[in-house]
């Protein structure tokens, strides 16, 4: 197969992910009769976002006094002051509305007696701007992502959305004044390769939680979109915050949600003592995840962690009961007795901090809009490129998102960036030329994996990178490690430039697969290692044991990585918000 | 879309690998851990049936799994069992 003759299919508008984020977006656009292709490297419904048990935020006010000005601050306090105010005032507010439609959408979210959404209390939630717990999370029951991801399946099916699933896009085209205009992808089936033209494409990748050995995230997280849009000279914002939720099972990375404490599940240490009290006398274990995940690591680094390695601490559940487990947290039961065969109803569960979610990603607007600066300009929009979810940073989490913000920032920023590229074909009827040249260096990317010969494993380059990251990017961080990190990581992007696979057949060549996504996780590192050597202070989920002290001073800004030199740049964060005051940066207390 | 024995054998299994990329961490662990160790142990009729059994919804999956649901089908029940047990032995 040559490059001319490569199959070429035009839509309006290119969805690349098939997560919440991207269903959203794609529904929106199907429904005002934009012709939309989605693209997903795994079928629509086994995309991450089935994994959210815990549920999403909106300040329905439905079990407690609630508003979004109240989910605003506490969503500015939980991002360190690094979130853009403009941006989160539009989340919060979107927020109802976004948890209506779905209902609308036919999502079964549990009720309360009198029949309104039930909502539970999540960490980093308040009343009053800092007071009394709120509870402002919806769920259906403990599948709050699976039943989004499954009925905004169904509607675009109904609204004749059209899917490319299991097709894996390689990198993005441009024009020659580098507009975005498709993507190159291939079915991964077949082989087959495919060129989509697009007026306007959106980036919907999700996370990349496979950077680290102990994570929550699914093997398909590896940051595909984040690396295509790198490669394609658009920076990474704010990668050095990478949040390690505190829970995750002790040596396997699974989850054990906040929900758990929510019901009233408490840490201890080996001496049985409930340490939060000490870390956040007010919250406790409700603290921001941040602070309790640095919590847990302090609590193993000073000696008192548990087990025969003194390398993690307890969740203790026991004390509510079986029924309270049984009817509130019954995910947890069978995860504890399937994996580790023990019953969190009699003992309790081992748990460490587990790499959870990708705070930085793809700088956007908050219409969705991927940014970058040009010359003096901080913030200049890429025509005919949007991107939405958790590979997108617009930013609503700054240094550390709120349990169930991520849902809700999906579908918002989604449904924001559908409505923008509306407005964008209004006035775009036709699709613009290609540059070939894009199209012949995606192809060259793809292609170089059918090199023969003696080479490097990327499996065992894949398991070292891992380990690496966790070592030397993880919770604690100190110039050393981080610039150890660095060192290490930039051997093995050499090594990767020598590795080789050994599966050179078409069809369903999952060899290739896994070494795409290896380069971009690749990419994603070194963005992440080399933000996170150069901030300088403790902030959200860089926690700094050398500088141990937020700096508004000298780093209330966005950091950028380049991939072209490793070059990093700065850009302001957007203080204010759309219609209220500024919240002032204050020390975060719980 | 082919079926899994219209095909030769190696693309037959790099289909079922790919299938078993879920979108949760527990599934990705449970399923490719039976894979690594069990693939070659199943007989036809079990690599069919384990093949069907992925066109199931991840939900669907981690409740059988996790041993929230029990399958009425009794092969599926069976298989659903040998590979619970492959995850803690
Ligand atoms: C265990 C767990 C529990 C969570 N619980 C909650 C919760 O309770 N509340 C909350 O708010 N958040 C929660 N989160 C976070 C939240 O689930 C995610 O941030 C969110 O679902 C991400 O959605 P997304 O649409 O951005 O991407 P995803 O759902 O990850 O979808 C990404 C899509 O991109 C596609 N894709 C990726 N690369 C390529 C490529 N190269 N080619 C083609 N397609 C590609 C994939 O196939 C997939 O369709 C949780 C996360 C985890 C890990």
């Amino acid at each position: 197969m040559t490059i001319s003759n490569i199959q070429r299919r035009r839509f309006d508008s290119l969805i690349i992910g098939a997560g919440g984020g991207g269903l959203r977006a794609a529904l929106q656009l199907a429904e005002a009769d934009a012709s939309v292709a989605v693209v997903s490297k795994v079928f629509p419904t086994r995309s991450h976002t089935v994994a959210a048990q815990g549920g999403m935020n909106a300040a329905l006010a439905n079990v407690l006094p609630d508003n979004w000005h109240w989910h605003m601050f506490d969503t500015v306090k939980g991002s360190d002051y690094l979130g853009d105010q403009d941006a989160i005032e539009y989340m919060c507010r979107a927020a109802p509305k976004v948890v209506y439609e779905l209902e609308h959408f036919g999502v079964p979210f549990s009720r309360l007696d009198n029949g309104r959404i039930y909502q539970r209390p999540f960490g980093g939630q308040s009343q009053n701007f800092g007071g009394e717990q709120a509870a402002r999370t919806c769920a259906a029951a403990d599948r709050t992502g699976h039943a989004i991801l499954h009925s905004l399946y169904q509607q675009n099916i109904r609204a004749k959305t059209h899917f490319f699933d299991e097709y894996f896009a390689v990198d993005l085209l441009k024009d020659d004044d580098g507009n975005i205009l498709g993507a190159f992808v291939f079915d991964i089936h077949t082989g087959e390769e495919l060129i989509i033209e697009a007026k306007t494409t959106l980036l919907a990748t999700g996370g990349a939680g496979q950077l680290f050995r102990t994570t929550t995230n699914a093997l398909i997280n590896t940051g595909d979109g984040m690396g295509m849009a790198l490669r394609a000279g658009i920076p990474l914002q704010d990668m050095e915050f990478f949040q390690f939720h505190p829970t995750g099972i002790a040596g396997r990375g699974m989850l054990i949600t906040e929900g758990a404490r929510g019901e009233g599940g408490y840490l201890v240490n080996v001496n049985g003592e409930r340490f939060m009290e000490r870390y956040a006398p007010k919250a406790k274990d409700l603290a921001s995840r941040d602070v309790v995940s640095r919590a847990i690591e302090t609590e193993v680094r000073e000696g008192r962690g548990c087990g025969p390695d003194k390398d993690h601490v307890m969740l203790k559940l026991d004390h509510l009961g079986v029924d309270v487990i049984q009817k509130r947290l019954p995910g947890i039961r069978q995860t504890c007795i399937t994996f580790l065969g023990m019953d969190p109803a009699e003992e309790p569960v081992p748990v460490y901090p587990t790499a959870h979610y990708t705070m930085g990603g793809i700088p956007t607007d908050r219409h969705g809009q991927v940014v970058i600066p040009v010359k003096d300009t901080p913030e200049e929009a890429v025509t005919g490129l949007y991107a939405a979810g958790e590979c997108a940073c617009v930013s609503v989490h700054g240094a550390n998102r709120l349990g169930g913000n991520s849902l809700l920032d999906i579908l918002v920023f989604g449904r924001a960036a559908a409505n923008h590229i509306i407005d964008y074909l209004k006035e775009n009827h036709y699709h613009r030329p290609l540059n070939e040249k894009s199209v012949e260096k995606a192809y060259q990317r793809l292609h170089r994996w059918d090199d023969t010969g003696e080479g490097e494993s990327v499996e065992k380059i894949r398991s070292d990178l891992k380990r690496v990251m966790e070592k030397n990017c993880g919770v604690f961080r100190t110039q050393d490690v981080l610039d150890n990190g660095i060192k290490e990581v930039s051997a093995l992007h050499e090594k990767l430039k020598h590795a080789r696979i050994k599966d050179h057949s078409a069809m369903f060549n999952t060899a290739r697969v896994e070494a795409l996504e290896l380069e971009n996780l690749m990419d994603v590192a070194l963005a992440t290692v080399y933000s996170a050597s150069a901030r300088t202070e403790s902030r959200g989920a860089h926690s700094r044991v050398d500088f141990q002290e937020r700096d508004d001073m000298n780093w209330m800004r966005h950091t950028l990585y380049s991939l072209e030199g490793r070059k990093l740049d700065y850009k302001p964060v957007r203080t204010k918000p759309m219609t209220v005051a500024t919240f002032p940066p204050k020390a975060r207390v719980y | 879309m082919n079926s899994l024995y219209q095909m030769p054998e190696n693309e037959a299994d790099s289909r079922l690998r790919w299938r078993c990329r879920r979108g949760m961490l527990e599934l990705d662990l449970i399923l490719n851990n039976f894979i690594d160790r069990e693939y070659v142990h199943l007989n036809n009729q079990q690599k069919q049936l384990l093949d069907q059994m992925l066109d199931y919804p991840d939900q669907l999956l981690f409740d059988l799994f996790l041993g929230f649901m029990q399958s009425a089908d009794k092969d599926i029940a069976s298989l659903v069992s040998y590979i619970r047990k492959s995850v803690t032995t």
